[in-house]
């Protein structure tokens, strides 16, 4: 069973201070730490454990630039097999996204194709699908769960509400996977130190046959902090004299 | 322009309120184009909710199908592509949810039209469709702009939007002619699959003390159970903790866990993603614990500490015991 993973290296901003670009259309980047997307963390283990089920190969693919390296490497300690960076637009647009790893994977030989449901950073939740379209492949989306009999895979996916559907897909297939599916496994210094001999293969779009840009289906006007309505009352002091103020609300709401 | 077209969302014999929300946003959109909107409606055995949508919108366009029955993305896509296409509508509105997250990405694709995900406002601008979108965990809002199209689709995210009421005036309900030719193999609906109840039920707790990723790690689970003892609280948590299985499923609270409505919601280490936060904000009391200031959790919270938790969760520990 051969599988494609396409992953996303993504600036980590839950804990960062945020500041907007002098443009103001986009955050400034150069401070932040960068990552794999949570959730192609957890689409790589579950190829990696297919794997291990099925035998064949897992082959990890992310457009963007160099430093893109870096998260490739992790999925190679992870226990991929093969890993290709795509030099490409820094511009997220799902369509064009979408049309550039279509365009990479096609020709190759996969059974699966395995992305995660959406991107931390700008959460469009959108390339997975948009490539089952273009690639005229099914697809299931925020997939809690796969099994895989003969030439179907049948999954899990996640609705709202705790509950799940169970269906059916042909294979290949392209599964966008939700966070959850699996145990990740803990990657370990001296496995990234050993990916980090294994080659990234890189290739422009131009190599791959990719041409015509066309016109990006949506841009960025301008980013902004959203507006603070209603904001919590802050409560300040020492942790101590912090505390005695909640423990008066506590008090007062509980009732 | 002609029309606005909003896809109507339900499950298991019941429309989803995401559904209303999107009427009340079709609507305002019609009015400032001085167009019209209508609610497609796709299922088998639906009339009852057909005449339901017909007190809130001026045209109900059903398509019957016993293969409708249950979403399955390949063919509500081909209802809809065809309905888009006798129809052109300038605006087809969809949920982002499990369902619209696994049709509009492909619809979009086949149609060719650009689409806007997860939005949180959108407008027409010089004839260009215009959203909000809110991005990097809800930190920043981004307005973007769609390219120039005779035809759009965007996913509208859950509780944003109010909802549309019933009105006296009753609107028309067309039938459409299936486009269907029975089912398809290449994807099947089996079943519904419902959570097992087990374990604690979050839902009737007065006092709930929910942790997120922020907390570090499950060694710091027993800390927040001591606490929880002392309230006479429940542990509740965020997404990231049951995946990591620091708490179990059943204390989960969000979109794909519980809805809750406790007394007093003290959320810790929970930065306020949207699929958390539209499950707790009906809450009496909201406290947040965050050291990160813009943390968008503070922006639905009554009272905030900006700190770390270590710093003031052992602190309110002995406090209450005391
Ligand atoms: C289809 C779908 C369904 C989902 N369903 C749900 C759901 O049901 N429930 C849910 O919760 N999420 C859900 N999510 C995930 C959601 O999008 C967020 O990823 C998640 O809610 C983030 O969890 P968090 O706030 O715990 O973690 P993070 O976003 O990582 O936030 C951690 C916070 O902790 C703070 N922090 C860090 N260290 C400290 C410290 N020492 N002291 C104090 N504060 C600290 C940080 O400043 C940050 O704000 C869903 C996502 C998708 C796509
Ligand atoms: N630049 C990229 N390179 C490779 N895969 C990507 C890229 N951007 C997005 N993806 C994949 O698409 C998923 C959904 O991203 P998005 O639609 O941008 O939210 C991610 O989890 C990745 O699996």
């Amino acid at each position: 069973m051969n599988i494609i993973v396409c992953v996303k290296r993504i600036p980590k901003t839950a804990e960062a201070d945020i500041l907007i670009e002098k443009d103001g259309k986009d955050i400034k980047r150069d401070h932040l730490v960068f990552a794999l997307n949570d959730w192609d963390g957890y689409a790589v283990r579950e190829a990696v454990l297919l794997k291990e089920k099925f035998e064949g190969e897992v082959t990890v693919i992310t457009i963007g630039p160099e430093e893109s390296k870096e998260v490739l490497t992790r999925c190679l300690a992870m226990g991929a097999d093969r890993a290709v960076r795509i030099e490409g637009p820094s511009s997220s647009d799902g369509h064009l996204i979408a049309r550039i790893l279509a365009q990479a994977i096609k020709g190759q030989s996969f059974d699966l194709i395995l992305t995660g449901v959406q991107a931390e950073d700008d959460g469009w939740g959108q390339v997975g699908v948009a490539l089952a379209q273009i690639l005229g492949l099914p697809h299931a989306s925020i997939v809690t769960h796969i099994e895989i009999e003969r030439d179907k895979a049948k999954v899990r996916r996640e609705l709202e509400g705790g509950i799940e559907e169970l269906l059916e897909v042909k294979l290949p297939a392209v599964l966008t996977i939700q966070t959850g599916i699996n145990e990740p496994k803990y990657v370990s210094l001296s496995a990234i130190l050993d990916a980090e001999d294994k080659e990234t293969k890189e290739v422009g779009m131009e190599e791959i046959g990719f041409s015509s840009k066309g016109p990006l289906d949506a841009t960025i006007d301008q980013v902004s902090f959203p507006p603070t309505g209603k904001m919590a009352e802050i409560l300040k002091g020492s942790p101590e004299e912090v505390v005695g103020q909640l423990t008066e609300i506590i008090k007062k709401k509980k009732g | 322009m002609n029309e606005i077209f909003i896809l109507v969302e339900h499950r298991q014999g019941q429309i989803r309120d995401l559904t209303y929300e999107m009427l009340g946003l079709g609507e305002n959109l019609a009015n400032q184009q001085g167009i019209s909107f209508t609610a497609i409606l796709l299922g088998h055995d639906v009339k009852n909710f057909a005449e339901d949508l017909a007190t809130r919108v001026p045209k109900v366009l059903v398509v019957e199908d016993e293969n409708l029955k249950n979403f399955n993305s390949i063919l509500y896509q081909k209802a809809l592509s065809s309905l888009i296409s006798k129809h052109q509508p300038c605006l087809l509105l969809m949920g982002h949810s499990a369902f619209g997250m696994d049709l509009a990405p492909s619809l979009s694709v086949e149609m060719d039209f650009p689409l806007a995900t997860d939005c949180i406002g959108l407008l027409f601008e010089g004839g260009r469709l215009k959203a909000t979108r809110s991005i990097y965990g809800g930190k920043v809002n981004a307005n973007i702009s769609l390219r120039e199209s005779k035809e759009y689709i965007a996913t509208i995210r859950p509780g944003i939007f109010s909802p549309k009421m019933p009105g006296e005036k009753k609107g028309g309900i067309v039938m459409e002619a299936s486009p269907l030719q029975g089912a398809v193999d290449l994807k099947k609906f089996i079943e519904y699959i419902e959570a097992p109840i087990t374990g604690e039920d979050i839902t009737q707790a007065e006092i709930l003390i929910s942790v997120g990723q922020g907390i570090g790690g499950p060694e710091h689970i027993p800390l927040f159970e001591e606490l929880a003892k002392n309230l006479g609280g429940t542990i509740s948590c965020s997404r990231p903790v049951v995946d990591r299985n620091w708490l179990p499923k059943e204390r989960q609270v969000g979109i794909s866990g519980k809805t809750v409505k406790p007394k007093i919601y003290i959320a810790v280490g929970i930065s306020g993603a949207f699929q958390h936060v539209t499950a707790m904000r009906g809450s009496d009391t909201i406290i947040a614990i965050n050291k990160d200031p813009r943390a968008p959790i503070f922006g639905v919270a009554d009272y905030g500490i900006v700190d770390d938790f270590q710093n003031v969760i052992p602190v309110l520990k002995e406090k209450i015991k005391g």
